[in-house]
């Protein structure tokens, strides 16, 4: 038999699964960031195009989710390095928090800084 | 009387649930839940125990969709108001109704060499080792599993890849690795090494969240991670 | 030596052929990777969050970014652990979720480390040297 969600209901492998949907979705996101950094060799207009086609609100939405989605896979990233080299410690289990909440601040910062 | 909707997986790979009513108890465990079933409704039902009390490993199931030791989980833990669902074990091939078949799961622990290869013999005299030195503390931490299954039952990457040698097996691969009188460590860390091995641990965490010893394999799966990958960095894997 | 287990093999085999040594050496470099990935998303991080303060402009970006070479040193840095990084997650993924597990998959996942290596470095020459 297999498990369902019943199993899976508990705040690490809710971590784990923001870990591997994030990453898939960064790494997704990467060839056109390298895209469009590269517009660049075209000159300084060609950048200014690309940069106005991201001040719509929903480019502005999409950029706050990746911003959010990198500050989680670092701070998640951190916690499972401290799991994976740090003795193990009681404390360990409040790691998550800590790295939810970081992850959180940081993609309120951008947006704060955003609009 | 207060009766229990008990919900039972009959059959093997295919089967169902069936559905029985069971007179509700102060104090119950699932497992009088269980054996009030086959004894006062259906004799065929097939279910497995032994100790009733803790030590022998033989009882989990899959209660409410967790894997639990039913012998020591209270209805009034686990019950959703009066329903309780009670299925065999996942991640293992189900020979009838609520019994597993726990050949792979114990193969398994052979497969990660965990055996005690003494290093010395009987004519030898009596290895002492320091009650508080790291590589005991390390060893104890890990020592009191039962071999219930409730961590493999409860593994994701098990699910994902059916080789994978699971936490109790590398739980008990990480004590070995932790006895100083054992002389196999070399061949024990290449055994845990590789795909289906320590490394491919996710850090879910499900098997030290069920695990009813509270025993965390987590760690010491991580604590096998870097004992390999140091041997692989000193080209002694 | 040791009875019961006498007659097992040392450790199944991966199903893609992988070897327990090179596995191994994967999870090193995941981890490693990891670890510089962290300082760079920190640093990358930081940036972002100031650098959009009064808004992008190509001319802001590229006043900042042009001739800058401890700048370029950094993001080849922060490129190599990204095309080290990513597809070893990705390649666990596609084990795991998709089920593929045959020899093609360390292939594809090779190349798009390469081509995740070349069209990084093509990008921060892009923005670090400027137009060619």
């Amino acid at each position: 038999m297999k498990n369902d969600y019943r199993a899976r209901n508990h705040p690490a492998w809710w971590a784990f699964l923001v870990h591997r949907l994030s990453g898939l979705a960064l790494s997704i996101f990467l060839p056109f960031h390298f895209w469009a950094l590269g517009q660049a060799l075209q000159g300084e207009a060609r950048l200014n195009t690309l940069l106005r086609w991201t001040e719509q609100p929903l480019v502005k939405f999409a950029e706050t989710m990746l911003v959010l989605l990198l500050a989680a896979h670092l701070t998640g990233g951190l916690r499972l390095l401290a799991l994976e080299f740090l003795p193990w410690r009681g404390w360990q289990k409040s790691l998550l928090g800590w790295a939810a909440g970081a992850a959180l601040a940081a993609g309120l910062a951008f947006l704060l800084n955003l609009v | 009387m207060n009766m229990l909707q008990v919900s039972v997986w009959r059959g093997a790979a295919s089967g169902g649930y069936r559905a029985y009513d069971v007179p509700r108890e102060e104090s119950q465990s699932v497992l009088d839940v269980v054996t009030y079933i086959q004894r006062s409704i259906d004799p065929t039902l097939a279910y497995r125990f032994a100790c009733r009390v803790g030590m022998c490993g033989a009882c989990a199931m899959t209660v409410n969709g967790v894997a639990r030791w039913t012998c020591r989980t209270h209805v009034a833990k686990v019950a959703k108001g009066n329903a309780i669902q009670i299925a065999p074990l996942a991640n293992l091939p189900v020979v009838k109704d609520l019994v597993t078949d726990m050949r792979e799961f114990f193969d398994k622990w052979a497969r990660a060499r965990g055996q005690f290869a003494p290093r010395s013999t009987r004519k030898d005299d009596f290895a002492r080792v320091a009650s508080g030195s790291p590589e005991r503390v390390a060893a104890n931490a890990g020592i009191e599993c039962i071999g219930c299954a409730v961590c493999y039952a409860s593994c994701d990457v098990v699910s994902w890849n059916p080789d994978y040698l699971g936490p109790a097996a590398l739980n008990r691969a990480w004590t070995l690795v932790n006895d100083v009188r054992d002389g196999a460590r070399g061949e024990r860390l290449a055994a845990v090494a590789g795909d289906a091995g320590c490394h491919a641990c996710h850090t879910h965490l499900s098997c030290s969240e069920r695990c009813p010893k509270n025993i965390t394999p987590t760690a010491s799966i991580a604590g096998l991670k870097r004992a390999v990958a140091l041997a692989a960095w000193k080209g002694e894997l | 030596m040791s009875g019961a287990g006498q007659g097992y093999a040392a450790r199944p085999v991966a199903v893609s052929g992988t070897s327990a040594k090179t596995e191994t050496w994967l999870w090193i470099a995941q981890r490693a990777s990891a670890a510089l990935l962290a300082l760079c998303v920190l640093v990358h991080l930081v940036t972002i969050i100031y650098a959009v303060r009064h808004g992008l402009s190509g001319a802001a970006i590229l006043e900042r970014t042009q001739g800058n070479a401890a700048g370029l040193a950094f993001y080849s840095l922060f490129v190599l652990a990204i095309a080290v990084h990513a597809p070893i997650g990705l390649r666990t993924l596609c084990q795991e979720w998709l089920g593929w597990r045959t020899a093609s998959l360390n292939w594809c996942i090779t190349v798009l480390a390469l081509a995740l290596f070349v069209f990084g470095l093509r990008a921060g020459w892009a923005v670090f040297a400027g137009p060619a």
